[in-house]
């Protein structure tokens, strides 16, 4: 490539990633400081007090609780549904195809404000009562996306080879999904299936509009912002939560390493 | 000699394969084209052409990998044209060998075995029994990824071969191995064909491959098969300019040049002899010779010969020639081969 | 034959069928679910709200988008939005295109998974503790506050701050502050197309073109630019239509003055206008699709 990097090309990168990570080292080290009011840097002296206190508010658990089994939810309907149209997407030509694309890329493509409201209308429409279902309907239509972006990729690296062999060696279509295509995918769909739940269990914006009173944990967390009384079990469940995200990435990432690039398409916001 | 097939019923029984009238097209494109054909059971039969020829197309026909547009497709007296690939006696080495990246080289082998619910034993000493017919015993707790190439296409091999077809198709097998490997796989695996007595139909866009192996050749251009015969016929008579020239080198030439009515002929370069200076006559043209080729075990001559340009190929170099100046080229008269149009 | 293998061979020998099978039920939900919500909101928005009931009436009427646009300050709104989205992803660019194009080039084996990882992790880490910790950071006894003072420049920060538009009682109440926050959280999406799109340049490309005398700066204007747009047009698709239907940032980091997610959001909820509601989410897709043209125009959905 051009040479050597340049000295401002240099510095312009490592201050980007700087920009990139500060933060989320902020984050970390404001879940340790014994200033509880403000805040105020530096943080006058560190403390692991405000975890033990964070882990006793049952509401926190709740919406832990609540937002876990959202998330698992909306993946297992994105991986069917997900898985389903990679197959067809990938196999094969047929008209409208490219609506296809659009359609799911959608989702992720429009502001997630929208697809809120767009849901709310139309459950407002057929009286449907907002509810942990109406959260998943809500979830599960951008997960899609994430789920085919990673499947999608694997059949196009693997090829429709090895499916031919397997019905040429005597296996039907059961026989070839269960002992060739499954297999084949298994760790694209795990990636991709913890991407998405990364992606549902950090939504906000879908979720204000589809939930009633239900509170999953993002929603806890912004309700908590806004009460500055609780400021350090804030911080503390921030740092939780940031946890909880960054381990499916991180696995995700490593499974679907020497393939292709992680395909997360991207997140609502 | 020619095996198109005219009364569907005579030679049918005993055949391996039949394929009557068959078409497979794509949309708008006719990538088989009305292709008739019977081969034989034992037979080493070779689908030859360039790529888009229809040949890969033929095979993956008879494997059930795609369905005729039209026309019949028998196996072994059974009409096949409707059945999927794990109804068909027939098995097949791809071209990328499709072997299955998350199982071992010993349960790739024995996939058919497992498929058809063999007990794991059974399994295991069958499988053991294939890799040691490609000369891979040892080899079973390998993964895909670990082995070379030649290893792999051996093990796809085993893995095709595990069921004891009648029939083993292989779509270009050699295509990804080097030049020695590949002449050392020619002859391994016309040796295991004669061995196991299965029919093989190889499809393989290399002439030399074609001819070497095979007991008859159906060479493909645009979804037709232009002509089938064994390979010497093919290299001795070409029926088609195409046919000429894909098979071999050959020279083509206009008959008025000659002196000889109308159409078209081949020459091989082989057949013809060249000496110093200019003479006319008949069987002989005088040119040109514009360069000289020394291939070691052959020397090659490009000759201008009026608005035709001639390559002429001898087996020891000519003495006396010099570039740039007059040769005359000779030949015997039953050496020029007449073409008809192609189909 | 059994029934298994019955269906097993319908499945091959008549795609059609299989491929029906595969695509019906995605097809059920993206469609019908939400295509089918999209629709119903653009209906909303030609519905009015009775004055005197609050219910909706399901009749056609402008009524929504009279509201919408006969108000300077929901004009306002949308003028103010649109601008931010737009200044958010140039400085997305400029902030993004070094570390990719650092990436892309100057990075090879494990060294680049790890600073790719390094995009991915800022990404997929929850956009609500992100926007938090920038609370934390802007707040006026934070970071950035503590930093200008140890270095003596306390004055400085209060001279930006006291700049009409931008400025605010503290950064975290400030368009600038703000503008940062957007500027952070969408910028991984801009890294990630443009990184896809230099992967694709041919290097084999640079070398012919720095082998027949073009330096550095020429090769770059002349081979490498042309060939990242749509890379670059990628990531601002996602920057500049995530800024416009942002509503918790300028929540959480902002001045008073509302922006159109946060007129969505307030609509539907307290004031209960579902149909102005609906009409303002409608400002947003136009303002989009017309922004997508434009990147049509530039080749840009290449490298989607």
């Amino acid at each position: 490539m051009p040479g050597k990097p340049s000295l401002g090309l240099r510095l312009a990168f490592y201050l980007g990633m700087l920009f990139l990570h500060f933060p989320i080292v902020i984050i970390v080290l404001y879940a340790l400081t014994t200033e509880d009011r403000t805040y105020q840097f530096p943080p006058p002296g560190l403390t692991l007090r405000w975890f033990g206190e964070a882990f006793q508010r049952q509401d926190m658990w709740a919406a832990l609780w609540l937002s876990l089994q959202v998330a698992a939810m909306a993946t297992g309907i994105a991986l069917v549904l997900g898985t389903m149209v990679a197959a067809a997407m990938y196999r094969f030509q047929f008209l409208g195809k490219d609506f296809i694309t659009v359609l799911l890329i959608l989702p992720i493509a429009l502001p997630g404000i929208l697809t809120g409201i767009a849901l709310l209308t139309t459950f407002k429409r057929l009286a449907l009562e907002p509810s942990f279902w109406t959260i998943v309907i809500g979830h599960a239509t951008f997960c899609i996306v994430t789920v085919y972006n990673n499947v999608v990729a694997r059949f196009r690296r693997t090829g429709f080879s090895q499916i031919e062999a397997s019905m040429d060696l005597g296996a039907d279509w059961w026989t070839t999904w269960r002992m060739v295509v499954l297999p084949s995918i298994a760790t694209a769909l795990l990636a991709g299936g913890m991407l998405s739940f990364a992606l549902s269990f950090d939504e906000v914006i879908v979720t204000t509009f589809t939930a009633a009173d239900q509170k999953t944990l993002p929603i806890w967390f912004l309700n908590e912002l806004f009460r500055p009384r609780e400021r350090p079990i804030t911080n503390v469940v921030a740092v939780f939560v940031m946890l909880i995200t960054f381990l499916p990435i991180v696995l995700a990432q490593w499974l679907t390493r020497d393939t292709d690039d992680l395909h997360g398409g991207g997140k609502t916001g | 000699m020619v095996q198109m097939l005219k009364e569907p019923n005579t030679a049918s029984a005993q055949a391996a394969v039949v394929l009557r009238e068959v078409s497979c097209y794509f949309g708008s494109v006719k990538a088989v084209d009305g292709v008739s054909l019977e081969i034989l059971p034992g037979e080493f039969f070779s689908m030859l052409g360039p790529s888009g020829s229809g040949k890969t197309t033929c095979l993956r026909l008879i494997g059930g990998f795609e369905q005729p547009t039209s026309g019949q497709i028998v196996l072994f007296g059974q009409d096949a044209s409707r059945l999927p690939p794990y109804a068909r006696d027939v098995n097949t080495v791809f071209q990328d060998y499709a072997l299955f990246p998350h199982m071992n080289v010993r349960d790739n082998v024995a996939y058919a075995l497992m498929v058809r619910g063999v007990p794991r034993p059974e399994r295991h000493r069958r499988a053991e029994e294939m890799l040691e017919l490609v000369k891979l015993a040892g080899f079973g707790d390998r993964r895909p990824g670990q082995l070379s190439g030649g290893q792999r296409q051996r093990v796809a091999l085993a893995r095709a071969l595990i069921n004891r077809p009648r029939l083993l198709l292989l779509d270009e097998p050699l295509g990804a191995l080097d030049l020695k490997l590949r002449e050392e796989m020619q002859i391994e695996l016309k040796a295991l064909q004669r061995q196991l007595g299965i029919t093989f139909i190889y499809v393989t866009h290399d002439q030399g491959e074609a001819l070497s192996m095979s007991d008859r050749v159906a060479v493909f251009n645009q979804g037709r098969i232009e002509q089938l015969d064994t390979p010497k016929q093919l290299y001795e008579y070409p029926q088609t300019e195409f046919v000429a020239r894909f098979v071999g080198s050959a020279n083509v030439l206009e008959g008025r040049l000659l002196g000889l009515e109308g159409g078209r002929y081949a020459l091989r370069p082989e057949r013809i002899a060249i000496r110093p200076g200019s003479q006319n006559g008949p069987n002989c043209l005088s040119g040109i010779l514009l360069d000289i080729h020394y291939l070691g075990a052959q020397t090659r001559y490009e000759v201008q010969v009026g608005e035709e340009r001639l390559t002429a190929v001898t087996s020891s170099e000519e003495q006396g020639l010099q570039i740039g100046s007059a040769v005359t080229l000779s030949w015997e008269r039953g050496s020029l081969r007449p073409l008809r149009e192609a189909v | 034959m059994t029934l298994r293998r019955r269906l097993s061979d319908a499945l091959y020998l008549r795609p059609w069928l299989l491929l029906s099978l595969l695509l019906i039920p995605p097809l059920l939900w993206l469609g019908i679910i939400y295509l089918g919500s999209l629709f119903n909101l653009m209906l909303y928005s030609f519905y009015s709200l009775n004055d005197f009931t609050g219910q909706v009436e399901y009749r056609f009427s402008l009524s929504a988008f009279r509201q919408l646009f006969s108000s300077p300050a929901n004009v306002d709104i949308v003028v103010r939005t649109t601008l931010m989205a737009l200044v958010v992803t140039l400085a997305c660019i400029g902030i993004g295109f070094p570390i990719a194009y650092y990436i892309a080039f100057y990075t090879k084996g494990n060294a680049r998974t790890f600073w790719y990882l390094m995009v991915l992790l800022p990404l997929w880490s929850s956009y609500l503790i992100k926007v938090y910790a920038w609370r934390l950071i802007l707040a006026g006894e934070g970071v950035v506050s503590w930093f200008f003072n140890a270095l003596g420049l306390g004055w400085l920060l209060q001279g930006i701050l006291s700049v009409p538009v931008i400025g605010g009682p503290s950064l975290s109440n400030s368009y600038l502050g703000m503008f940062l926050v957007f500027t952070y959280v969408w910028l991984p999406y801009m890294i990630l197309p443009i990184i896809a799109a230099l992967e694709r340049v041919p290097r084999s490309l640079i070398q012919a073109s720095s082998d027949l005398g073009a330096r550095p700066g020429q090769t770059f204007r002349k081979i490498i630019w042309p060939l990242v747009i749509p890379g670059v047009a990628a990531g601002s698709i996602f920057t500049f239509s995530l800024t416009l239907g942002d509503y918790i940032i300028p929540q959480v980091v902002g001045q008073p003055g509302f922006f159109i997610g946060q007129m969505v959001y307030v609509q539907q909820g307290t004031a209960g206008n579902l149909p102005l509601a609906a009409a303002f989410s409608v400002v947003p897709v136009v303002i989009i699709a017309v922004y997508l043209l434009i990147m049509r125009r530039l080749g840009a959905f290449n490298a989607l």
